[in-house]
């Protein structure tokens, strides 16, 4: 069948560099001494911890429960001992900590005993919580709990669901390995998925530079012989694979920044996360194991199956990080974050492995002026005009970029690899973006401190208004009752016309004059019981001290010493 | 520490500068052939002027004088003064002219990236103000040989009106002034082919030159398709309707800057309208106010002029033509 394509503007083609790490089948990497498993590994509410240090767990026991709906469990990828609960390093270009698991593998991969789940008998809402408590997310890189994007869309259904096989970024080539050598398997969670999603038809999009991806697709989906079912081979273009651009390719829908693909029908997952959906329903196996690629400046680029937990050192290792290795990124050249250390572990999110050297990707050159070229709006994918959200970034003139649509920038890098002038136009809208959502944040904190005070405000004002009322209705009913209490005594009558008035007074002043004579006596202690030397010593001190004040006002500071000298002889 | 892309295309401002250093010599190459050798010493001139002045206002604004004076920028504004200017001009008068596009054209506004308006422009509208009689001196084909020549520049020897013909658009302007023919003016021999002994050749040159930079992606097409289409629709209409009076297309398209001004003038990144609408509408108004220059005003190439008035719109016009972004156009619908 020939499908007519659509294409997105913009886009660069940069060397896809994918040949070193395909050489080689995925290989299994052992696992490491220590697993350093954290528990927000996903978009959403922090999973609580279910088990404490000393514990023993099992593979693929859950260690981390899903906090609720939009959150995803986390589960130890091997059997073994919780040696620790705390913060640890993460991988992220912010070198924060996150709370984390870590875990002492015994060597024995002993597992949990399976719970049976027949998927096929299940209503799709089960489904789903399963797939949440088998902690399965999305592996692309975005890490959306993949569960809460299966409930088919409102308004009719989901027409398409659209299957991403475009790995575009240059270096990565997990997901290209994993259709290689589990196409059948990746398909059947794809249709699992259409089932849940009760979608029309399945669209897998390859990029042109994976024949062998693309080959092993097409025979797997003949094999299964579905006639929805469709591998889609797209033109190699980066960044075919973004989500967005991805679904405008193969459906020709521009799905606009701030709204979900569902909204038109497509739901758009990777293919990694449909095997990750097959096995976690097929074989009630939770995610606790991904495909990493390792390239850049190692040895032994190529693609393991890595637990994770794995710390990210552990992996370079395996791979032989070359000695002149400047920095490692996680994720590819153009959208990759810069790693804060190796003690980071590999996480669901973590798609690539890289080693940067200074020869393989130089330092910026140094930035130039920007010359209006247009370059960079030629090559973005979302029809920017990244010159202009550049200036007025620059210029701290956030509401004009936003003007500019800066949050429909992606931050893929097109235009920044292309700009003649080497500006680092991202981060320019990097730090836009962080400076609005800083005062997005002191604006919903200002405006909820208004909303407090003038919340308490009010209060005040309303409980003057009672007192008032009360004080009115009181009153008002006072001529009404005195008829009634004229047999009480005067005096009593006589302190409800000033009500709690007087006797507060009383007690106030009684407790003043208490106070009073207490400090009195407090105060006289001290002096009370002097002996006469020590009065004439209190006198000396004073006059001294007098003296003292007088030659600081006289200006006289030489004779005040002298008489501090000339005193000491007497103590 | 950076952050990605990591990669970055093999590109740069100096690349691009002398991508369009290249696409000008064929045109050089050709006017120097026919007109003599006096433009390349012009084209010296003016280079050393440029250079000489980038490095004095980058050190007076305190800012790095190496990345910049190497960034070819300043030669391009240079080369672009040199080849507009009469090549037998006095040396100061080029020298004025390009100091003024640098110093004030250029670094007054903020130096690269950030001149309003285009800095040869400015040097050439500077000197056909000031100094009229010396800008319409355009020597004939070969005129004098190199010494004669050099002698004009540097000398002071100014016996001009002998040896300068009129441009094709000066003569036009008189024929038609002294109450000629269009037609009858070209068919006179000094006219060449279409649009002048000699600057048929040029013009082509220039367009040869920007097809260059166009199949390196250099420019886009958006300004030159513009450019001669609306020179061809406003100039083809006039002549239709009065033959005697305005001189066609091909003449308008091959004589003084018509096709420098649309692949090299107009262009120009920095003062022209950066979206692809944009720049249609400007490459548009430009070749529009040139005829209009041309056909009815007082001076005889409307180029430099319609480039400065368009330079000024350009703010509105980027704004006003802002291309839909990506899912916002129909909805989001295919
Ligand atoms: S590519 Fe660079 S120099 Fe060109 S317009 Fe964009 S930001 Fe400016
Ligand atoms: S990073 Fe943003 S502005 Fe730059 S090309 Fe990508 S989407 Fe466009």
């Amino acid at each position: 069948m020939l499908r007519k394509l659509f294409s997105f503007n913009g886009g660069v083609k940069p060397d896809p560099n994918k040949g070193a790490s395909t050489r080689e089948p995925i290989a299994r990497l052992p696992l490491p001494p220590q697993l350093i498993i954290p528990l927000h590994q996903h978009i959403g509410g922090t999973p609580r911890p279910l088990v404490k240090v000393g514990d023993r767990v099992l593979h693929g026991q859950r260690i981390g429960a899903a906090d609720g709906n939009v959150s995803s469990a986390v589960h130890a990828p091997t059997s073994g001992h919780v040696v620790a609960i705390e913060p640890r390093l993460m991988p992220h270009a912010s070198g924060l900590s996150s709370m984390a698991v870590v875990i002492e593998p015994d060597g024995q991969d002993q597992r949990i005993e399976r719970e049976p789940f027949d998927w096929h008998a299940a209503s799709p809402g089960e489904v789903r919580d399963y797939l949440r408590d088998a902690g399965v997310v999305g592996l692309g890189g975005a890490v959306f709990p993949s569960h809460l994007k299966l409930a088919p869309g409102k308004a009719g259904g989901t027409d398409t669901l659209v299957l991403n096989g475009a790995e575009c970024e240059p270096f990565i080539t997990c997901d290209d390995m994993l259709m290689r050598s589990e196409a059948e398997d990746i398909l059947r969670g794809a249709l699992v998925m259409q089932k849940m999603l009760a979608a029309k038809q399945v669209l897998v999009g390859v990029e042109d530079n994976k024949p062998e991806a693309a080959a092993a697709l097409k025979a797997a989906a003949a094999a299964l012989a579905h006639a929805s079912l469709d591998v889609v081979v797209v033109p190699t273009r980066y960044p075919a694979g973004g989500a967005k651009q991805l679904i405008r390719v193969l459906t020709g829908i521009e799905v606009p920044h701030g709204s979900r693909s569902t909204d038109y029908g497509v739901q758009c997952f990777n293919v990694a996360t449909a095997l990750a959906v097959w096995n976690a329903l097929e074989h009630g196996e939770p995610l606790t194991r991904r495909i990493v690629t390792v390239a850049g400046n190692v040895d032994r680029p190529r693609n393991f199956d890595v637990a994770i937990g794995t710390p990210i050192g552990f992996v370079f290792e395996h791979a032989g990080l070359k000695p002149d290795t400047d920095k490692l990124i996680m994720g590819g050249p153009m959208m990759g974050i810069p790693l804060p250390g190796v003690d980071a572990p590999v996480v669901k999110a973590t798609n690539c492995l890289l080693a940067s050297s200074p020869a393989l990707f130089p330092p910026p050159e140094p930035e130039l002026p920007c010359i209006r070229c247009g370059e960079c709006a030629r090559a973005c994918p979302a029809d920017l005009q990244p010159f202009e959200l550049y200036w007025h970034s620059r210029a701290r003139n956030f509401g004009r970029a936003q003007e500019y649509h800066l949050f429909d920038c992606i931050e893929c890098g097109c235009c920044a690899y292309v700009c003649p002038s080497h500006i680092p136009l991202v981060d320019y809208y990097r730090y836009a973006k962080s400076e609005i959502w800083a005062r997005e944040r002191d604006k919903d904190a200002a405006d909820s401190a208004r909303e407090r005070f003038e919340f308490r405000n009010w209060r005040a004002e309303r409980e003057k208004e009672e007192k008032a009322a009360k004080l009115a209705a009181r009153s008002a009913a006072k001529p009404a009752a005195k008829p009634a209490a004229t047999d009480k005594p005067p005096a009593e009558g006589d302190t409800a016309a000033t009500p709690a008035e007087d006797p507060k007074k009383a007690l106030i002043e009684a407790a003043m004059a208490r106070a009073k004579a207490q400090k009195e006596a407090v105060a006289a202690k001290n002096t009370d019981t002097l002996t006469p030397a020590q009065q004439a010593q209190v006198e000396a001190a004073e006059a001294r001290r007098k003296l003292a004040a007088d030659m600081v006002a006289t200006g006289d500071g030489e004779t005040t010493r002298a008489t501090a000298t000339a005193d000491k002889p007497t103590e | 520490m950076y952050n990605s892309p990591y990669l970055r295309q093999n590109t740069s401002v100096r690349r691009v500068m002398t991508t369009v250093l290249v696409a000008m010599l064929p045109a050089i190459a050709v006017q120097s052939w026919l007109f003599g050798a006096a433009l390349l010493v012009q084209i010296a001139l003016a280079s050393v002027t440029a250079l000489a002045c980038e490095a004095l206002m980058l050190a007076l604004r305190g800012r790095p004088v190496a990345p910049a004076l190497t960034d070819m920028s300043a030669l391009v504004t240079a080369w672009l003064i040199a080849v507009c200017l009469p090549p037998l001009l006095p040396w100061w008068t080029t020298v004025l002219g390009t100091a003024f596009a640098l110093i004030i054209g250029k670094h007054l506004y903020g130096g690269l990236g950030q001149n309003p308006f285009n800095p040869a422009m400015l040097a050439y509208a500077l000197l056909i103000v000031s100094f009229p009689a010396l800008m319409s001196q355009w020597p004939g084909l070969n005129v004098g040989d190199f010494a004669t020549q050099m002698d004009w520049v540097f000398g002071g020897a100014r016996a001009l009106d002998g040896v300068t013909g009129a441009t094709p658009l000066d003569a036009l302007r008189t024929g038609l002034m002294t109450g000629g023919d269009a037609a009858a003016v070209m068919r006179s021999t000094a006219f060449g082919h279409i649009a002048g002994a000699g600057w048929e050749w040029v013009a082509l040159a220039w367009g040869a030159g920007g097809l260059l930079l166009l199949a390196l992606r250099i420019i886009t097409w958006h300004v030159p398709v513009a450019f001669v289409a609306v020179m061809s629709l406003v100039s083809g209409i006039a002549s239709l309707i009065d033959p005697a009076q305005f001189a066609g297309p091909a003449f308008h398209l091959l004589a003084g800057g018509a096709m420098m001004g649309a692949f090299f003038i107009a262009t120009d990144p920095v003062s022209g309208a950066t979206t692809p609408r944009g720049k249609l509408v400007f490459a548009a108004g430009i070749a529009l106010i040139a005829w209009l220059i041309r056909a009815f005003g007082a001076y005889p190439d409307g180029i430099a002029f319609a480039v400065l008035l368009m330079n000024i719109c350009v703010p509105l016009i980027d704004m006003k033509t802002q291309p839909p972004v990506f899912g916002h156009k129909n909805g989001g619908a295919p």
